[in-house]
């Protein structure tokens, strides 16, 4: 049988990021072991042909069309980039 | 003033002058005040609610065709507290979001106001949705109109309870686990849960991303399919919504046939047994066939959905962090502790082949006996919930206990089914009985159609 101690919950509550009073610790402790041993019927399920599943409506990835927007294109010529200038001395002193 | 209980009746007296929609909501809130004592509101959206029903019946003045326009014309709704409203409070009855004020709707929420829906106001909840009594609300437990020392179940409690005391015609709610169809069947109402990804989960509050649907409560079948086909369909925002359209087409046999899973029927309250068989002798006699199915692995889903579900839970609780937005995570109440606590110990090293990756390998096989079931049948037919509503407190201090009474309802989710919860009878003690009706993925269709014979006819 498992069993989950105090040092077990505190050990959780760090990984989880949440505080937990020396109260709270007894109440639950016995609680979660109870749960944690009602899962082990899943023990006596023959999974080792079985796939997981994580998502049950089948889903396939969604991409846009993948069309050219000449707008956005930017100027080639003289095999460089050219684009507007970033720094100009002579403009926007202020 | 009579308040209406369905859509069509609605709009037959906002047509006939009965009523302004400016009086509809008046006549509400006075019983929301009557009722306060129910605990089903968080907040009371008045003002909000007036300003749409002045809209609405300018609306009704000047546009002849207001009604084929806006088929939720009027329609009062209260919604559960894990929606996002704009500009209106949303805790998902926890302490942490208790002054939290969206910047943003959820999808489900812009669309029916759209075409036409007045919020009246934020329901009260388990808090972050854990629970199948309201008890874990940190605002406090929402109670049973039919008997106030009862539970009206959970975790949508406030949204059925609404309802089902006319604080509101229809009511959003969410379905993770039975959120929808057990408070339904505890309080006398319809409710429905889509297939998974039928409605966008955008801008609700997450529970367990993979199990969560975004459904309703309503008095009628009829008006839960109205509203299901405003919510349906693709938004652009939940990469999960599937657009039915692609989907393959459902082939019915020609009689409808319903299965009755032999695993449902064991450990069942003697009067819910009756009532449950009382009500499908009814779909018999109203020429229904019927037929014994077997779903072997149906006896794991309480385990596998207990592990998945706070694995997802605690995954999604991480992102409140009190930064942002919200209190801190001391704020969290003790529930929300015990699921985020139990969540990550199955996900944690040394554990995750031992429990989270079997339930997901049993996941597949519950899935199985589904697929292997519909081959057969057009729509499955079981109890909702073993019992009908308990006692407050009776099982607030033994966790494992309230997460059994889940135990007819958490398949649907696993396996991503559509679901309908159909007021079916009472109990000596005047407490509500349910069934369920379950359909293949996207199979709302039929389990609308089952539901309307049956409701048409009791």
């Amino acid at each position: 049988m498992t069993s989950l101690n105090k040092e077990d919950l505190i050990r959780l509550a760090k990984l989880a990021d949440i505080q937990i009073t020396d109260s709270e610790i007894s109440e639950i402790a016995p609680q979660l072991t109870e749960i944690v041993n009602f899962f082990d019927q899943l023990k006596e399920v023959d999974t080792s042909n079985v796939e997981p599943t994580s998502q049950t409506t089948g889903l396939v990835d969604v991409l846009r069309d993948d069309e050219i927007d000449v707008t956005r294109i930017i100027d080639k010529s003289e095999e460089i980039f050219s684009v507007d200038a970033l720094l100009d001395k002579n403009k926007n002193k202020s | 003033m009579k308040l209406p209980k369905t859509i069509q009746e609605l709009q037959k007296d906002l047509k006939e002058k009965k009523y302004t929609c400016v009086q509809l909501v008046d006549e509400y809130l006075a019983n929301i005040e009557k009722n306060k004592d129910l605990n089903a509101f968080l907040t009371v959206t008045s003002e909000y609610a007036y300003e749409k029903a002045k809209h609405l019946d300018e609306i009704i003045k000047n546009n002849p065709k207001a009604f084929g326009e806006f088929p939720l014309l009027g329609v009062v709704f209260s919604i559960k507290d894990l929606y996002l409203t704009k500009g209106l409070r949303t805790t998902a009855g926890s302490k942490l979001l208790e002054n939290y004020i969206p910047e943003y709707s959820s999808t489900v929420i812009e669309r029916i106001e759209k075409v036409g829906a007045i919020i009246i106001g934020k329901t009260n909840c388990d808090a972050w949705a854990h629970g199948a009594s309201g008890e874990n609300s940190d605002f406090g437990p929402t109670l049973n109109p039919f008997n106030k020392d009862y539970v009206p179940g959970g975790s949508s409690s406030g949204s059925a309870v609404s309802v089902a005391a006319d604080l509101a015609l229809a009511s959003m709610g969410t379905d993770t686990g039975g959120s929808i169809r057990q408070p339904a069947s505890f309080t006398n109402v319809i409710g429905f849960k889509p297939t998974y990804g039928a409605v966008p989960r955008y801008g609700v509050v997450a529970m367990a991303s993979s199990l969560d649907s975004m459904g309703h409560f309503t008095n009628s079948v009829k008006d839960a399919k109205t509203i299901f086909e405003v919510t349906r369909g693709e938004d652009g925002r939940d990469s999960t919504v599937v657009n039915a359209k692609n989907k393959k087409q459902i082939t019915r046999n020609k009689q409808i046939v319903i299965g009755v899973p032999k695993e449902y029927f064991s450990g069942l309250d003697t009067e819910v047994e009756k009532i449950v068989l009382e009500a499908k002798n009814r779909l018999e006699n109203l020429g229904y066939e019927f037929k014994e199915i077997s779903l072997p692995n149906m006896k794991y889903a309480v385990a596998v959905y207990y592990i998945i579900q706070p694995a997802e839970v605690s995954s999604n609780l991480n992102r409140y962090d009190g930064v942002r937005f919200g209190n801190t995570r001391k704020t969290f109440g003790k529930e929300a502790k015990r699921r985020i606590m139990l969540g990550t110990y199955v996900l944690s090293s040394g554990y995750y082949d031992a429990y989270y990756l079997k339930a997901m390998k049993v996941r597949s096989l519950i899935i199985k006996d589904f697929e292997k079931a519909f081959e057969e049948v057009d729509a499955i037919f079981t109890p909702v919930s073993p019992t009908p509503a308990f006692k407050l407190g009776e099982k607030a201090s033994d966790p494992l206990q309230m997460y059994l009474a889940d135990i007819f309802t958490v398949s649907a989710n696993l396996a991503g089914l559509p679901g309908l919860s159909v007021p079916a009878g009472f109990s000596k003690d005047n407490l509500p009985v349910g069934i369920q009706l379950l359909g293949p993925q996207f199979g709302e269709d039929i389990i609308f159609e089952i539901g309307e014979t049956f409701e048409n006819n009791s």
